[in-house]
């Protein structure tokens, strides 16, 4: 990446100082914790699910501006939404980090959040991007803890470094 | 011990440069700063010939055949293991073996020493600075075992506080397990008064010298440390290889690590008798040619002088210090007053991560993360830090391009 501006983008930055939908949700019927060892990066997601429908969402936690910046977008995108539409971005925007989805020329639902396209030029950063999908995956399906670390590696081979 | 003239005017940095190929590289376009010394060095083209060479003319099994190239291979990892002594001043070469790492030498003393003399409701002191590798064999151990892990705490400058440090011995204590270095914030632990005072209350020491290693002049017999371990990696030489030093008397009292070809006398059904040192600890084929390539690593290291990289490594760091600290909104974790070339920090409202990640783009690069030592950042409260760690090769200029992309940082998070 020529320049870090592609990256570092003026959404992801905003997004990384004033973080949406940043709390919890009281009474929330869904539940969700992700880290990411390799950096730090933790991530809660609490949500109201009915009817089959992301009600309410929100966040709280440290980490990078990728991934505080991708949280914040993600509850932002999935709010409102059915639940298969949701799974439908975790994927799209699983494939897009991972560069196995071109968001300009395949068709997808990501919209604003192909800002996210250039990490997959930075594999030590997807997961940071990754991480609160991720978390989003893990709450619609009940699992309280994910890590990015283990079988859930969204890119094996890349976990947690030495010295 | 390795006779020095003490002369920063050694270190010739423009001609070290040009041993080391891999320092010309350009990386996103820029002149490579590798400012990551402290997780793995870079190696000169005299052990790269030396591996090559080995490769080329010398290499076969060892201490197995009468033919010509295996009695040269053996002859060669043979000679490997003395300079390894006199590097580190060892009283004997059989008290030098050969290990895949740091890693592997303090799992080696934990099964071989610990399983054996550490019993329930004992207790091992370690530090608040150490590196994981130093932390999770003695947790198994104690698991395994019912013992007790006790924890040296440190000030805020990152550094021991010893008289708490003296009031965790008593009659339980069986083991002390202890960084030289810190890897995470560079301290330098005043090592040789910590042996002495356990010795005073009959506990081996086994020190982590793998940050120490590569910096420093080592003497094993002054230190009077009971165990040293150190990679080769991180001082010029390759991945895959490592020491244990350890006092004969002891190594000779320990189990083997792992069973195997090399390590044994006789083997029957009913009965294995082992070898001597350091052979009892070398099962299997080592890593030969990383053995003699480690050599070469001590050969080249000692050529520029230990001392003398000392001395330079010094100036580097309280350069990067004066430098870095002044920059506003810019903390150096670890400020101990005896420090190895690592610097520490966090810039305001950032995240390491995306302090490496910018960094990398001018060529620049430093670690970002726990530095496998979760319990240093807990005490610091930070959940990461931005690591630059020198080595003799490194210049001011680079050190002037790390301050000016901390700037950089800054001004795009702004």
């Amino acid at each position: 990446m020529s320049d870090m501006r592609q990256l570092y983008q003026e959404v992801i930055l905003d997004h990384n100082r004033k973080p949406r939908n940043f709390g919890s949700i009281l009474g929330a019927n869904r539940h969700a914790e992700g880290h990411n060892p390799l950096c730090g990066d933790h991530i809660k997601l609490s949500m109201n699910v009915l009817e089959n429908k992301i009600e309410a969402i929100a966040f709280e936690g440290d980490g990078c501006a990728i991934c505080k910046a991708s949280a914040s977008m993600m509850t932002g995108a999935v709010k409102g939404k059915a639940v298969e539409e949701a799974e439908v971005l975790v994927e799209e925007f699983r494939s897009m980090a991972t560069g196995t989805l071109d968001p300009d020329s395949h068709v997808n639902h990501l919209g604003k959040l192909k800002v996210f396209a250039g990490v997959k030029d930075l594999p030590s950063r997807v997961k940071c991007a990754i991480l609160p999908w991720h978390t989003l995956h893990a709450a619609l399906h009940s699992e309280f803890l994910v890590s990015t670390e283990g079988e859930a590696d969204p890119i094996p081979g890349t976990a947690i470094g030495g010295q | 011990m390795n006779v020095e003239r003490l002369n920063t005017e050694a270190i010739n940095v423009d001609r070290i440069r040009s041993d080391f190929p891999i320092l010309g590289l350009q990386v996103s376009g820029k002149p490579l700063v590798y400012l990551d010394n402290a997780a793995s060095s870079q190696m000169p083209q005299a052990v790269i010939d030396r591996i090559v060479h080995y490769q080329t003319q010398e290499h076969s099994n060892i201490h197995r055949a009468v033919h010509y190239l295996s009695e040269l291979a053996t002859k060669e990892f043979e000679v490997a293991r003395t300079k390894v002594q006199h590097f580190l001043n060892a009283k004997d070469a059989r008290e030098i073996i050969f290990t895949r790492g740091t890693t592997e030498a303090i799992n080696m003393v934990m099964h071989g020493y610990g399983r054996s003399f550490i019993g329930k409701g004992d207790e091992i002191i370690l530090s608040g600075l150490e590196h994981h590798a130093n932390i999770v064999p003695w947790q198994m151990l104690a698991e395994e075992k019912g013992a007790v892990l006790r924890v040296i705490p440190m000030s805020d400058a990152g550094e021991l506080l010893i008289d708490q440090f003296e009031a965790l011995f008593n009659k339980r204590t069986k083991f002390l397990a202890l960084s030289h270095v810190s890897n995470a914030l560079g301290t330098i632990n005043p090592v040789k008064e910590m042996v002495a005072f356990a010795h005073k209350h009959g506990v081996p020491v086994l020190l982590d010298g793998a940050q120490a290693a590569p910096h420093q002049v080592l003497d094993m017999q002054e230190l009077d440390c009971d165990f040293y371990a150190f990679s080769g990696h991180k001082m010029c030489g390759p991945t895959g290889i490592g020491v244990l030093y350890g006092k004969a008397r002891l190594l000779e009292k320990m189990q083997p690590y792992q069973g195997g070809g090399d390590m044994i006398l006789s083997v029957t059904f009913e009965k294995t008798t082992y070898n001597v040192i350091p052979a009892k600890f070398e099962a299997g084929t080592p890593p030969i040619m990383a053995a003699i390539a480690l050599g070469a690593a001590i050969d080249y290291l000692c050529g520029i002088g230990m001392a003398n990289i000392a001395a330079y490594e010094h100036e580097l760091l309280e350069y990067a210090t004066e430098r870095v600290s002044a920059i506003g909104g810019v903390r150096i974790i670890g400020t101990a007053a005896k420090k190895a070339a690592v610097l520490s920090f966090e810039i305001k409202g950032v995240h390491p991560h995306d302090v490496g990640t910018i960094l990398n783009n001018d060529g620049i690069a430093i670690r970002t993360g726990h530095h496998c030592a979760q319990p240093v950042m807990q005490r610091f409260h930070v959940p990461a830090t931005a690591r630059a760690s020198f080595s003799f090769y490194n210049t001011k200029q680079e050190i002037d391009k790390l301050v000016a992309g901390i700037h950089k940082v800054q001004e795009m998070f702004a």
